[in-house]
């Protein structure tokens, strides 16, 4: 039991920052950025490439850099060259796919089993005893959203905000809405690279399709959390991605453990759960406007 | 100050839809002075507000603010020194995002001296608190609301105070009290007077109330077929009577005064 609440709050911890990436992106930006995927893969591949050759933290910030080189891409394609927004995610997330083989050394599937990695280096300082693994990854999470958070209340942070708030209002006053994006989507995709740096030093490997569907599951642990947590203040939204990424690893584990649903059905289950609750707007005010239609059928045959 | 030097500007050209909206129109404008600008539906006014903001590049002319050639700045350097209001009291704010965050947002974009990782001070708060409770609407106690749960009238008394915080070099209003009720628009007026008149802000209001037109600011423009037909300013003007001003755009311009919105008002 206490294993299975450790890696959950671990993998929570670490796949948080995807949230956080789809947080400032999909919210405040209001861009799909279907970059996530590839660049998770990268920020995975870059890491356990540069630990490898004995650089942890180094491996950390080299995904980083090159997860906000990928977002550079798609913001380049759709803010310079014009090409729709989702297009540009997709077409970035594509030519990823070489660029991550090529990280990995061509192949696809790389492993550091006997290197060091920013967890073992951690593990030797005798903090936390058990939970050393999960106090780390808290601590880049935790740092992270702090960061987030502060950003978003500066000049270029808050033009970033009403850029994905109000269009109108940023063409008629001096932002870039071309900067804003490009910075924006930089930002939410060395997160996402940070978010697969710190998962492949600690699983000690990295895959090729490590990435498929996290941008799902990253949205829904958005969803959770706004849900569980409700939209407000900025402040509160980076606290939601945390506590959805983790509810989402406890419901994982409970269906893993109790095989309610097959294992293998999680990513339909999820993808179902996605829809239903980005839908849920439109599904709602559906019912209302039935609602109203019968009720007021019903009072005309009286 | 501005100086707007025979500008054209003709959309979809070479389609039926053609249109000539601004056709060789000069202007200029000495530092301080409040212009207002009357005329018929479709004579270039808002297409001249969008011309000298940068919306688009005029086909031909140019044009000159504080002595230095804007014709080909993009927009979003021009609102460094340009405040601009339009109609739709929702196009000037973000509605997601807080009073506070609004205005530290206008502030910190205007403000030279501000870094890109600036925050606003608690000084800063405090001198917006005191800017919103001269709007007299009660907004300096809610300046952790979001936006979006203002009155249009709120929203466009803020947005007015978003544009002057840091005085521009000019200020463009079109039509900004026109989608507020009555008794809001007049008293956004007044706050636009004021606030014109503290900080001696250069300004060009484009409005459909002729008695407006007249009694606001010190000159007055009438335009037509994207052309100024008619400048008066000094004594002329303060002996014009409404009737009189239309009678005067019916003389220059050869038609009728046809704005619905005039004739209405």
């Amino acid at each position: 039991m206490r294993f299975i609440l450790q890696t959950t709050l671990e993998l929570g911890m670490m796949y948080a920052l995807v949230s956080m990436a789809l947080f400032l992106s999909f919210r405040v930006l209001d861009i799909a950025d279907l970059t996530t995927d590839g660049a998770f893969v990268l920020g995975m591949a870059v890491s356990v490439t540069v630990t490898a050759s004995g650089h942890p933290f180094l491996g950390l910030f080299a995904a980083m850099l090159a997860g906000a080189a990928a977002g550079c891409v798609t913001a380049i394609l759709q803010t310079k060259l014009g090409v729709p927004s989702i297009l540009a995610g997709i077409v970035t997330n594509t030519g990823l796919y070489t660029v991550n083989l090529m990280a990995m050394g061509w192949t696809s599937n790389a492993n550091i089993l006997k290197q060091r990695t920013i967890f073992t280096l951690f593990k030797a300082l005798g903090i936390g005893g058990r939970w050393y693994s999960l106090i780390l990854a808290s601590c880049i999470t935790v740092l992270a959203g702090v960061l987030l958070v502060w950003f978003l209340g500066t000049r270029i942070g808050l033009s970033l905000r009403a850029t994905g708030d109000n269009p109108d209002m940023v063409r008629a006053s001096s932002i870039n809405p071309t900067h804003t994006i490009t910075i924006g989507l930089c930002i939410a995709n060395a997160l996402t690279a940070l978010s697969g740096a710190v998962v492949g030093q600690s699983q000690r490997s990295a895959d090729i399709n490590a990435g498929t569907g996290i941008v799902v599951v990253g949205l829904a642990c958005l969803i959770i959390g706004e849900t569980i947590c409700r939209r407000g203040s900025i402040r509160r939204g980076v606290i939601a991605t945390v506590v959805g990424s983790i509810v989402y690893r406890f419901i994982y584990a409970l269906v893993l453990k109790t095989k309610i649903v097959p294992i293998e059905c999680l990513k339909l289950v999820t993808a179902f759960i996605v829809g239903l609750a980005i839908a849920m707007p439109t599904i709602r005010s559906w019912i209302s406007f039935q609602r109203r239609k019968a009720h007021s059928a019903a009072g005309r045959d009286l | 100050m501005l100086d707007v030097q025979n500008i054209s500007k003709t959309f979809n050209p070479g389609t039926v839809n053609e249109k000539k909206a601004l056709s060789g129109l000069s202007l200029h404008l000495d530092k301080g002075e409040f212009v207002t600008i009357v005329g018929s539906n479709g004579a270039g006014k808002s297409t001249l507000f969008n011309a000298i903001s940068g919306s688009f590049f005029v086909d031909e002319g140019h044009i000159a603010l504080n002595g230095k050639d804007i014709t080909y700045v993009p927009e979003h350097k021009r609102s460094r020194v340009i405040g601009r209001l339009f109609q739709d009291p929702l196009r000037g704010t973000a509605p997601h995002m807080t009073i506070e965050e609004n205005l530290s947002l206008a502030y910190l974009r205007t403000n030279r001296s501000k870094a890109a990782f600036s925050h606003v001070s608690k000084q800063e708060k405090a001198f917006f608190q005191e800017r919103l409770a001269l709007l007299d609407m009660g907004l300096e106690n809610r300046m952790q609301q979001p936006v979006g749960l203002l009155s249009g009238g709120q929203r466009q008394a803020l947005t007015l105070l978003m544009a002057t915080l840091t005085p521009p070099d000019l200020l463009l209003l079109d039509e900004h009290t026109a989608a507020l009720d009555p008794a809001t628009a007049e008293k956004v007026l007044q706050l636009t007077d004021s606030v014109i008149a503290e900080h001696k802000i250069t300004c060009l209001m484009v409005t459909h109330n002729m008695s407006q037109a007249l009694s606001l600011g010190n000159r007055t423009l009438m335009m037509a077929d994207g052309r100024i037909i008619l400048d008066l300013s000094g004594q002329e003007r303060a002996g014009m009577s409404v009737e009189s001003m239309v009678e005067r755009f019916r003389v220059q311009a050869g038609q009728a005064l046809d704005n619905d919105r005039i004739l209405l008002s």
